[in-house]
């Protein structure tokens, strides 16, 4: 298992190393230039040039790539051509809110989404199985932006118990930082639990027509140990695997949730570097998700040994 | 009965589980809230530098942290801010300042007249009016808290440009600081104005903080513009990025915010309807649309197509596009140094004002030999005011029988877009839209599509000799009058070579809650003098 961890890791290198040169080529090829931007809408075409002169932009490809690789070599992911800050500090600064919406939208999200799989899928076509498929479908279909509007109209508005938007650091106190977090979750918990209820409930369908269930109820055991003992652990594999997903998506960023509750977290950090092209940021952010992206990957593949002791690597 | 308890129960232990969360945090909240204004700005701030960028946010921002030799008033004339008093020789070739005293930089050091020549030096570099001023300047040199301009030849507009007000800004920075290449960002935000920035609480893409300066010795004239005395109020102003309008709203109305400086026309209504929020014009000059060509490409290098689309010009439906049905919101404005400003005239706008010709615009066209040639209409849908000023353009020029192709991406790609002079058929433009804050129209020195000097003039690049000439006469008028002349005729001018057309002005209402008090009217926002009253 070990060596398959450290194998596994080492082969991130290459891979961030493919995804390094595809998004420096990309974002070298796409329309855009940072130093317009600057510029603003007043400036001419000569300071437009003496702009991208300072700033590196119109050397050739491979000298703006090999001082990249070089600077990354060194730790330093470089520095935003806007702001004038380190990309690790704006990277650092957006990652607390992402983290904590992701963990938080996680637990709701588990103990929710699984018992309804599997309460469905016991109870497979009753009206409790079409009900919960009813919650399925509705969290897939409701577009993030409306129930973060009915949201904050309900509870924030009409109710006044919750802020609209922003985030408050946990190190400002708990309070603050739980209210800031409640509808930004239940906004993604529904899809997530949504997405995760129905991969349950057919990776619990799938299990439960399986012989050994039949012989475990004919021995008379149970129905919860039958459906937890047995039958979910052998569906746990497709499972852990859409939690995984979930995760990665998660951490990249859920753009309109944050830009909805004017969250700073990766997401918007993302969207707002490509629309003013600041190329140091998108170049590190992206590095950031192939690697979470990898580790994540990583961490279901390890789960699956204990999930399903077959599984060996 | 009994069901319907039960089913009541998670809903209520759901309630009291939020109004429990927002009691623990609402005691904290409510502590910091009465000196603190918390305002939703128009943009992002990302650049801490106003000469190096002219986007807008941080011109609001050098306002905050910055001050400046001369401010203009709300007569738009130029009143000393942080000069004390200043001499002009007889032969108009020599200016002597002296600061106010007790003047002092956020770091302790006191403001000395060498810090304001190394700054004009800098601002001289990046600033078309500056670069004018500087080409004037034979020498500048400083002693202790004065400082002397040696011009080369008279330049009646000096004290005006240090009074600019709007970007860029010739804000007074130390020495050291402005010493910085003008082509490269600063890395401090050391100034001498009515706030601090408090660097480590920046977010960028969220929140930037300022504190009361407690050092700031204001001036004891009322506000006014920029002018007069800027007493901070409040002891912290955070300006809140929300990227989303209708959250943006929703906050302003949770009193989560206090000021949301550029609401959309369409949530106005919402806003007039909670009677703790106010409504207001505050910028008493606005903002012009504005319709370019690209001079250089076909088919607009004939300047009888340009004539043609200008033709189809129909102010109003530009107007109604961009700031919506109410009237009291914009208006008709043929003036290129902005309706209601000394400069202003209809001169050359006849026209114009008069509103559509399609008859005329298509005999235009035809002389023009026009053959179906392609035009590139560049838009960016993610700045409504440009794409709503470009889908009337289209549509106009569609009915007039023109080849037109709406081609709309986003604003980065836009400006990026129209700095090339490539003919449209390897990714050209021929025409786009933008529009500009009044400050940066008022006056030929500072307005930039009106010039016609070719390659160095704004995108677009028109060339006319007797716009250029007129320009430098005008910098050289003795007074009001001559400039008014001056002005009509270049602007004149500019309507028959048809650089640009003005679709419009308008004005971008603001709104804060009832709590607030002091808002300065002008066309820039200021936070000075805004007092924020318990309860709001």
């Amino acid at each position: 298992m070990f060596a398959y961890i450290v194998r596994r890791t080492l082969a991130t290198i290459p891979v961030m190393g493919v995804v390094a040169l595809f998004v420096f080529s990309l974002l070298y090829l796409s329309p855009g230039d940072p130093a317009a931007i600057i510029a603003g809408d007043t400036a001419t075409v000569a300071d437009i040039m003496r702009i991208r002169q300072k700033l590196g932009l119109d050397q050739p490809f491979f000298i703006q790539f090999g001082g990249w690789v070089w600077r990354l070599l060194h730790g330093d992911l470089g520095i935003s051509i806007f702001t004038n800050l380190p990309v690790m500090t704006l990277i650092e600064q957006r990652v607390e809110p992402t983290v904590a919406l992701t963990i938080s939208t996680l637990l709701v999200t588990i103990p929710v989404a699984i018992p309804l799989g599997v309460i469905a899928a016991w109870k497979a076509g009753t009206w409790i199985d079409r009900a919960v498929m009813v919650f399925a479908v509705l969290g897939f279909s409701v577009p993030t932006f409306v129930l973060a509007y009915l949201l904050i109209f309900g509870f924030s508005i009409g109710l006044d118990l919750l802020p609209v938007q922003g985030y408050s650091s946990i190190r400002n106190g708990f309070g603050p930082f739980l209210q800031h977090l409640v509808l930004p979750t239940i906004t993604l918990s529904l899809f997530y639990a949504a997405l995760v209820a129905r991969i349950t409930r057919a990776s619990m369908l799938d299990v439960l027509a399986q012989d050994y269930v039949r012989t475990a109820q004919a021995k008379g055991l149970a129905t919860g140990q039958v459906l937890i003992g047995h039958a979910l652990k052998n569906a746990a594999v497709p499972i852990a695997t859409i939690i995984g997903i979930g995760i990665a998506l998660l951490i990249s960023g859920v753009v309109i949730t944050e830009t909805v509750y004017a969250i700073p977290g990766i997401g918007r950090l993302t969207v707002d570097a490509i629309l003013r092209r600041d190329y140091p940021i998108i170049q590190g952010i992206i590095l950031l998700f192939s690697a979470a992206y990898v580790l994540v990957n990583l961490a279901v593949d390890i789960s699956y040994t204990f999930l399903d002791p077959r599984i060996r690597y | 009965m009994k069901h319907r308890a039960k089913a009541g129960r998670p809903l209520a232990a759901i309630l009291f589980f939020l109004a429990a969360v927002a009691l623990v945090s609402a005691g904290a909240a409510a502590q910091a809230a009465d000196k603190t204004i918390r305002f939703i700005a128009q943009a992002d701030l990302r650049s801490l530098d106003p000469i190096w960028t002219t986007a807008y946010i941080t011109r609001n921002y050098g306002y905050m942290i910055y001050d400046t030799l001369f401010a203009v008033d709300k007569d738009l004339k130029p009143q000393p801010q942080m000069v004390d008093k200043w001499t002009e020789s007889p032969d108009k070739l020599t200016y002597t300042f002296t600061l106010r005293p007790g003047l002092k930089w956020h770091d302790g050091t006191p403001v000395t007249g060498a810090d304001c020549i190394a700054s004009i030096a800098r601002w001289g570099k990046r600033d078309a009016l500056g670069q004018k001023l500087m080409e004037a300047v034979d020498k500048m040199s400083a002693e202790g808290e004065s400082f002397t301009i040696a011009l080369k030849a008279p330049f009646p507009l000096l004290i005006e440009g240090l009074a600019k007000l709007s970007s860029n800004t010739p804000f007074m920075m130390p020495e050291r600081i402005a010493k910085t290449d003008a082509f490269t960002q600063i890395t401090e935000s050391i100034g001498s104005g009515p706030f601090k920035f408090v660097r480590e609480e920046w977010v960028p893409g969220n929140k930037a903080v300022f504190v009361k300066n407690t050092d700031y010795v204001p001036r004891q004239e009322p506000p006014s513009f920029a002018a007069g005395g800027k007493v901070v109020k409040v002891d912290r102003v955070e300006w809140l990025y929300i990227p989303d309008a209708a959250t943006a709203a929703a906050a302003l109305n949770a009193g989560e915010a206090d000021w949301y400086e550029q609401p959309p026309a369409d949530l106005l209504p919402l806003f007039r309807a909670n009677k703790d929020i106010v409504v207001a014009n505050v910028d008493p000059l606005g903002s012009q649309g504005i319709l370019r060509f690209n001079s250089l490409q076909p088919p607009f290098n004939n300047v009888k197509m340009r004539q043609a689309v200008m033709a189809l010009v129909n102010q109003k439906d530009y107007m109604r596009a961009v700031a919506g049905s109410d009237e009291k919101l914009w208006r008709v404005c043929v003036a290129m140094f902005v309706c209601g400003t000394p400069l202003a005239t209809d001169a050359g706008g006849e026209q114009l004002l008069k509103g559509p010709d399609l008859a005329k615009a298509k005999e235009l066209i035809k002389e023009a030999g026009y053959k179906g040639e392609k035009i590139a209409l560049i838009s960016a849908t993610d700045q409504p005011i440009v794409h709503n000023q470009a889908l009337v353009t289209a549509e106009a020029l569609k009915n007039a029988g023109l080849n037109v192709e709406l081609q709309a991406n986003d604003w980065g790609t836009l400006i990026t877009r129209r700095a090339g002079k490539a003919p449209v058929e390897k990714g050209g433009w021929s025409i786009f839209h933008t529009w500009i804050v009044a400050p940066d129209l008022l006056s030929p020195a500072v307005n930039f599509p009106v010039r016609a000097n070719g390659d160095g003039a704004w995108f677009g690049w028109p060339k006319d000799d007797e716009i250029e000439k007129l320009r430098d006469e005008w910098f050289k008028a003795p007074d009001l009058a001559e400039q008014k002349r001056l002005a009509a005729e270049i602007q004149k001018r500019a309507y028959e070579i048809a650089s640009y057309v003005p679709t419009g002005q308008f004005l971008i209402p603001t709104a804060y809650r009832k709590s607030l008090t002091g808002i300065i009217p002008a066309p820039v926002v200021f936070l000075w003098n805004v007092e924020k009253h318990a309860g709001g």
